[in-house]
């Protein structure tokens, strides 16, 4: 590559230049099918993006597999299109590797409620510092409609023609419960509203779930939406308190005529897991850092063989 | 071994529990400190109380590269050890025990019991690790070796607990030394010393060290029975070497994750077993795809399944040769010992760093778990780090923002060239410059999916089968003449030998004291010890089996999977095989035995039948 370089510090000094939403448009467009929920959370993101001016090479959009964890490719800023269910595995890494990044993962129900569901568990837990936004559509739709985590009883699918038995995971409750310390809810219908909860998920130090009803107009016919129009009803107007968990967990198992979308639930000042890493403490991203081990240490560790 | 060499081997059988690892490191201490090398295997259970442990240490005054065949002196722990293993001993050997809780059974002619009774040497202290402690000091007296390094190694250790402590085991070792001298005959023989002092370590902190020299930034694992010896060291030398170290929920986490680490650039690695490694086979995959280059380590052990966690096996080939699905480059390679283990990391992490793939390390439990005496000064912590061509440097006169963002691009559709760099430029190498995120002017996206030159998926509505041939002849591009960047496998002994041995990985040091035992009988032998699995030297291996009387290929399992691999590749099949899949390592007679009946006809497939069973 023989171009003009600029070190780091040097490209830091430099005004950041005031971005566009349109100036974080990928490579290619989106290859959703018209209508689907997701163009809503994709100009979303880019909004809050251009508010919180954010440059693409300091962004890391990493997905798992699905029609919505095709999102990195239509989002300009560096990305992975990971394994199915693993995005947040890999961002965990990424996140470790090179904790001056803003990190997003991507994706959908069944990427991170089914197949991912461990690494759901366990990124929560740890408080890694990255905003997590699921597109929540309740089905399968990449593989053309079979039943998901977050299907409701008694919906038919192409899996469950006479109608699901099984009871659906409340992403909400289980991420509260599993320590994630910013939980939130957002219907890709309100893009404004996401838009201000991207923003501040992306503005809070740990890990941030935001699940969006993110219709699938091909194979979800339950969930489409008008039947979310008629239904959410924003936190913000009920005075919610984010910092009351059981208030949160009581807002989040309404479900019916009502269902609430907003900030169920944060805790500002649960230390992240690489604020807990004395490893990151100095010497910035350790990705960047000088490789090998010096003299002294290994005159200590061969010591101590001996 | 030829009988003017010291070669001395020594047990400890006892319960898990009764703290064999103690008088084992200490013993191995003394022996090092000594200039004595040394090779110890210990046989143990997958139990954490109870079952039956039995550590083989042998000690010689040139490098030891096996367990060896005989037992010279045998610490009985418990009944159990007495009943399993008295008659493994032979005329001049030495057996020590508790006599207050052990009956000897009757031992061949020529053995020398020698029984403590610890309660009387003790005061009566009712620490039940007391009597390991005793026997050490009897040990040493029998070896005729001066007592003052013992108390200078049992002060080291329990130095942290207390004078009061170490006053303890220093009275009691003393105890034992002494009662020793008063009652039972010395070996005839002397330990030698003087020689230049040696350092002792396990094969797994051989593999964590070297990761550590070559620069490994990031290291996760799933504690796993042979493997969590890597994670163990990692994790105590993680904030002192500025290493991030993870314990992930399971496999599938922990590969996803190094490869996550080693995309922004760190070097990245992470270590299991069999079972653990199923799960990360699609990951291994993944980082093919994605070219980001990352470290696995699969340390074998018996199976299949859950198998046998605390045996040996060299059973993983075909899992790992078949690990995640189509075709994809990366580096296969099964280090020969505990050295070789810790030199090979930072070869292969140049290698996967030049060539953007992933590489995988074959070990086993023998490897890992042995503790092997190692010259401090052969161990390079500052070996020559190679990243490949990495783009890490910012630059603004092209940028990230899409310019024609409505303007037809090279796809055809509607999008933004953005800063027009290609992750995965169609170079005549196949290798194409990688820019680490967080690098201005080349974001970029990199994706599991097939993808064209710029990352932009070719697999979904996009799909084009000349991007996608394209693709995949780049990646395979960048493997052509990789060969040439590794040793090939190197015939050691005699050109015209009537058998060659070949073997794979751990069997190095056993395949080659049989040879010379075999050569001192008049039979002339030669050894292949083969460490590269991908690339495969072919045509040196063919060139050996063109020039060779009778092959026999010796691995530690039961279908031959290394010989089906090699008959697979080049066409080659052996004469004959030596073969075991009994959970214990090979020992050098068996093999011995093995090459004299393969030479007699009487089979084609030898297995050995383990004798000392632990």
């Amino acid at each position: 590559m023989s171009v003009e370089t600029l070190t780091r510090d040097e490209v830091q000094e430099k005004p950041a230049v005031p971005l566009k939403a349109k100036d974080y448009k990928g490579k290619v467009d989106p290859d959703w099918c018209p209508g689907c929920g997701d163009f809503g959370v994709l100009s979303s993101l880019q909004r809050a993006c251009a508010n919180l001016g954010l440059q693409p090479h300091e962004i890391l959009t990493i997905s798992g597999i699905g029609c919505s964890s095709n999102f990195p490719g239509f989002f300009n800023s560096y990305g992975m299109h990971t394994l199915h269910g693993r995005a947040l595995a890999v961002a965990t890494g990424a996140q470790m590797g090179n904790h001056e990044l803003t990190v997003f993962v991507t994706g959908g129900d069944g990427d991170g409620y089914g197949i991912g569901g461990n690494h759901f568990t366990h990124t929560a837990r740890r408080n890694v510092d990255l905003t997590y936004i699921v597109m929540d559509n309740q089905i399968y739709g990449l593989t053309t409609g079979q039943v998901s985590p977050t299907s409701s009883i008694d919906m038919r699918t192409k899996s469950t023609p006479f109608g699901s038995v099984e009871a659906p995971i409340n992403p909400i409750t289980a991420a509260i419960m599993n320590g994630a310390t910013f939980v939130a809810r957002a219907f890709s219908g309100d893009a404004r509203h996401l838009t201000g909860l991207i923003e501040q998920a992306v503005q809070h130090r740990g890990f941030a779930l935001i699940d969006v009803f993110s219709p699938c107009v091909t194979f979800n016919k339950d969930n489409d939406y008008p039947f979310f129009k008629q239904r959410v009803k924003k936190l913000e107007d009920e005075g919610h308190d984010p910092g009351d968990w059981k208030a949160a967990c009581e807002k989040a198992m309404i479900w019916g005529d009502e269902i609430y979308t907003g900030l169920f639930f944060q805790k500002k000042d649960a230390p992240t897991l690489g604020d807990q890493e004395p490893v990151l403490d100095e010497g910035g991203a350790i990705a960047r850092r000088e490789l090998g081990i010096t003299r002294d240490q290994s005159d200590r560790i061969i010591k101590r063989m001996m | 071994m030829s009988s003017d060499r010291f070669d001395l081997a020594i047990a400890i059988g006892g319960a898990a529990g009764q703290g064999i690892a103690t008088p084992g490191n200490v013993l191995a201490r003394i022996f090092i400190r000594r200039g004595l090398h040394l090779n110890a295997y210990n046989a143990y259970q997958s139990i954490i109380r109870g079952g039956h442990i039995f550590l083989t240490m042998r000690i010689g005054d040139q490098p030891v590269h096996n367990h060896g065949d005989k037992l010279d002196l045998l610490v009985c722990l418990n009944q159990d050890t007495m009943d399993r293993h008295l008659g493994l001993m032979g005329p001049g050997t030495r057996v020590i025990y508790n006599s207050d809780t052990i009956t000897p059974g009757s031992p061949e002619d020529g053995v020398h019991l020698c029984p403590l009774p610890i309660g009387e040497l003790t005061d009566n202290n009712r620490n039940k690790l007391v009597q390991n402690t005793v026997a050490l000091g009897t040990i040493l007296n029998l070896l005729d070796v001066d007592f003052q390094i013992l108390e200078d190694i049992l002060t080291m250790q329990f130095q942290r607990k207390g004078q009061d402590v170490v006053d303890e085991n220093v009275g009691v070792a003393r105890a034992g030394y002494d009662y020793a001298a008063a009652h039972f005959e010395p070996f005839s023989l002397t330990v030698p010393s003087g020689g230049k002092p040696l350092a002792v370590w396990n094969g797994n902190d051989a593999i964590a060290m070297g990761g550590a020299a070559a620069g490994v930034k990031f290291y996760c694992a799933y504690p796993m029975s042979p493997s969590t010896g890597v994670l163990h060291w990692m994790a105590k030398n993680a904030r002192e070497l500025g290493i991030m170290v993870r314990q992930v929920e399971d496999e599938i986490g922990v590969a996803n994750m190094a490869i996550g680490a080693a995309h922004t650039g760190c070097r990245s690695m992470c270590a299991t077993s069999g079972g653990g490694f199923a799960l990360m086979t699609e990951a291994v995959g993944s980082a093919a795809m994605m070219e980001i280059p990352v470290v696995f380590i699969d340390v074998q052990r018996a199976g299949p399944s859950t198998g046998v966690p605390t045996k040996t096996e060299q059973g993983d080939l075909w899992q790992i040769l078949g690990a995640s699905q189509v075709d994809f480059e990366r580096f296969i390679v099964a280090p020969t010992d505990a050295l070789d283990a810790f030199n090979t990391m930072p070869e292969l992490f140049n290698l996967v760093d030049h060539f953007q793939c992933p590489g995988i390390v074959i070990s086993d439990l023998l490897i890992s778990e042995g503790t092997f005496s190692v010259d401090p000064d052969a161990i390079d912590m500052q070996p020559h780090i190679d990243r490949g061509a990495v783009i890490t440097e910012s630059r603004t006169d092209v940028s990230d923002i899409p310019t024609g963002s409505q303007e037809a691009n090279g796809h055809g559709l509607i999008g933004a060239p953005s800063n027009g760099y290609l992750r995965y430029e169609n170079t005549e190498s196949g290798i194409s410059p990688r820019a680490l995120p967080g690098v201005q002017g080349y974001a970029h996206v990199v994706a599991t999916d097939e993808h064209d030159e710029d990352g932009v998926l070719v697999s979904d509505e996009f799909t084009n089968p000349h991007k996608r041939r394209k693709m995949v002849e780049k990646r395979a591009r960048k493997f052509k003449g990789a060969a040439g960047h590794i040793d090939p496998p190197e015939l050691s002994g005699a050109a015209d030998a009537e058998v060659t041995l070949i073997g794979w990985g751990s069997t190095r040091g056993v395949i080659s004291e049989a040879v010379e035992m075999l050569s001192e009988e008049g039979i002339a032998v030669n050894h292949l010890p083969v460490k590269w699995i991908v690339p495969l030297h072919a045509e040196a291996i063919a060139d050996v089996f063109a020039n060779a009387k009778r092959t026999v290929i010796v691995e530690n399992n039961y279908s031959g999977q290394f010989h089906r691999y090699l008959r697979s590749e080049t066409g080659l099949t052996a004469d004959g095989h030596i073969r075991k899949y009994d959970g214990e390592p090979f020992m050098p007679h068996q093999i011995v035995e093995g090459v004299r009946e393969l030479l007699a006809e009487t089979t084609d497939i030898y297995v050995p039948y383990q004798e000392v069973i632990v």
